[in-house]
């Protein structure tokens, strides 16, 4: 399986294609409901002012995400007391969700690589064609065997703002799998099986009971 | 004196998250062989079995999303549930010290996780039900996450735009639909569970409850049964597949159950539950408790 090392350049992204397999290895971020929309009002629309420690947050995220890679995910992590932080369960969250944020969230940050589960739809698949950038699709509910590949915790933004599951968490990860399923030429996977799909629903209701 | 069970329901939650039950894992792993080797759905049930061996052999969660907390308490006669219920809350809060549980209780309004699992009165979700004072006391327990319960679905018949009336033909229909709209959001391969009639708020609990039985078991009534059977099988038609890599398993099971309606009403509610189908219960006969 083709191992892809983390920053990734828009070389890299546009030899990837929906189906290919790949082992990631390298740094990336945690971001899921709230960071989306943190970073969309506080960064991308302005509509909300920087509060608290926002700015801070804001560079130091910024340099992480440059060909980097965003990971939907809400781990269980140990630790939280004595943090010295492990991740113990942490496979992705739906994506689907983040659909009216991801676009823009990609292209302001540089995003490589959007891991999540589910897929996205139209307007993060043009996201992926303008970065360009890649949606990476992980086994969802694998959180232990996903967790194995979490080396190390390097860090943790907005823990006590967002709470565990929704903050923004540094990771360092060796071969976590994954398989293109949204690629920069505009193919998705998730697009093509809805409407064969749908299809094959249609022909179904048409039958008698 | 009632006896304190907290520590007890503590190893319930702990086998709940970790140990997915055994009919459960054999469906998945029968799967297997119906998808093509080396596809994406192949390689997905590979990967979810291995977790599913990883998480049970280091009591940690099989999923991240630790769900919704649902208990069924079915307690003696005479036996106070008041109790019960802070015992249950009790252990909760130590599963989640202990990881077993991630903190999944976020104030809807004031947007803030509480950190320990208990937020309000229904959060952990409890019913109880009394039975008779020589039974022994039974929690069952059952953890459903949020990407499946987001793609649940309730129709109320009849629905124009599918075609669908009021008898099981339209229930079959609205069904199908579920599983197309849900697509691989929430987590296929899914069971589902489905009630038929009911007002909104009760239908949708009874599609829950009925997710409690075991895979392979059938409604009691022939008709239903039958209806059952049929839904798997034309799911797995739409090829939808493991995750929605596309392939032949999308749906392990369906359980179907009736209840009364309004004549006004003819609701259908489906729940999807993922492929991390976690429920177990405990059985307390005197000293001894088993758990399954």
């Amino acid at each position: 399986m083709r191992e892809i090392p983390i920053p990734i350049s828009d070389e890299v992204i546009r030899s990837l294609h929906a189906g290919d397999p790949v082992l990631l290895s390298g740094v990336m971020m945690t971001g899921r409901d709230a960071v989306h929309k943190w970073m969309h009002d506080t960064f991308i629309k302005k509509t909300r002012q920087p509060q608290g420690n926002d700015l801070r947050v804001y560079e130091e995220i910024k340099k992480i995400l440059d060909h980097g890679v965003l990971y939907h995910c809400g781990p269980v992590v140990s630790g939280l007391d004595t943090k010295e932080y492990k991740f113990v369960a942490a496979g992705p969250t739906t994506s689907i969700r983040e659909e009216p944020y991801q676009a823009d969230v990609m292209r302001h940050f540089n995003i490589k690589g959007v891991i999540g589960k589910g897929g996205m739809g139209a307007k993060t698949l043009q996201g992926c064609v303008d970065t360009p950038g890649v949606y990476f699709h992980a086994i969802g509910g694998a959180a232990a065997f996903l967790a194995q590949t979490v080396q190390k915790v390097l860090g943790v933004y907005k823990l006590e703002e967002f709470g565990v599951p929704e903050a923004m968490w540094v990771i360092e990860v060796k071969n976590f799998p994954v398989v293109v399923t949204m690629d920069a030429h505009g193919v998705s996977q998730h697009s093509t099986l809805d409407e064969r799909s749908r299809k094959v629903l249609d022909e179904l209701l048409a039958q008698p009971y | 004196m009632q006896r304190d069970y907290t520590n007890e329901i503590l190893e319930l939650i702990r086998r709940t998250s970790s140990s997915l039950p055994k009919d459960v894992e054999e469906r998945l792993r029968a799967s297997i062989e119906k998808e093509e080797p080396g596809s994406a759905a192949r390689g997905a049930l590979e990967t979810i079995l291995k977790n599913v061996e990883l998480a049970r052999a280091n009591s940690t969660p099989i999923c991240q999303d630790t769900g919704t907390p649902i208990f069924y308490v079915h307690y003696p006669e005479g036996m106070s549930t008041r109790k019960l219920r802070e015992q249950i809350r009790a252990a909760m809060a130590e599963a989640t010290k202990r990881s077993y549980m991630r903190p999944n209780a976020v104030d809807a309004i004031y947007d803030k996780n509480t950190g320990n699992n208990l937020g309000g009165d229904d959060f952990p979700y409890i019913h109880f039900e009394e039975v008779d004072a020589d039974q022994p006391l039974v929690i069952e327990l059952m953890l459903k996450g949020g990407g499946c319960e987001n793609v649940g679905r309730q129709y109320s018949l009849p629905d124009n735009s599918l075609g669908a009336g009021r008898d099981l033909a339209g229930v079959r229909k609205v069904v199908l639909d579920a599983v197309q709209k849900a697509q691989g959001q929430g987590c296929a391969p899914g069971i589902l569970g489905v009630s038929i009639g009911g007002d909104r708020g009760s239908s949708y609990i009874k599609s829950k409850e009925v997710l409690f039985s075991e895979i392979g078991a059938r409604n009691p009534d022939p008709k239903i049964a039958e209806l059952e059977e049929r839904l798997t099988k034309e799911a797995n038609e739409l090829g939808i597949g493991p995750m929605g890599f596309g392939g032949k398993t999308t749906v392990l099971d369906t359980k179907i159950t009736g209840m009364h309606r309004l004549p006004a009403s003819y609701f259908v509610s489906v729940s999807y539950m993922c492929w991390a189908y976690r429920r177990r219960k405990m059985t307390v006969k005197g000293e001894e408790v088993k758990y399954d």
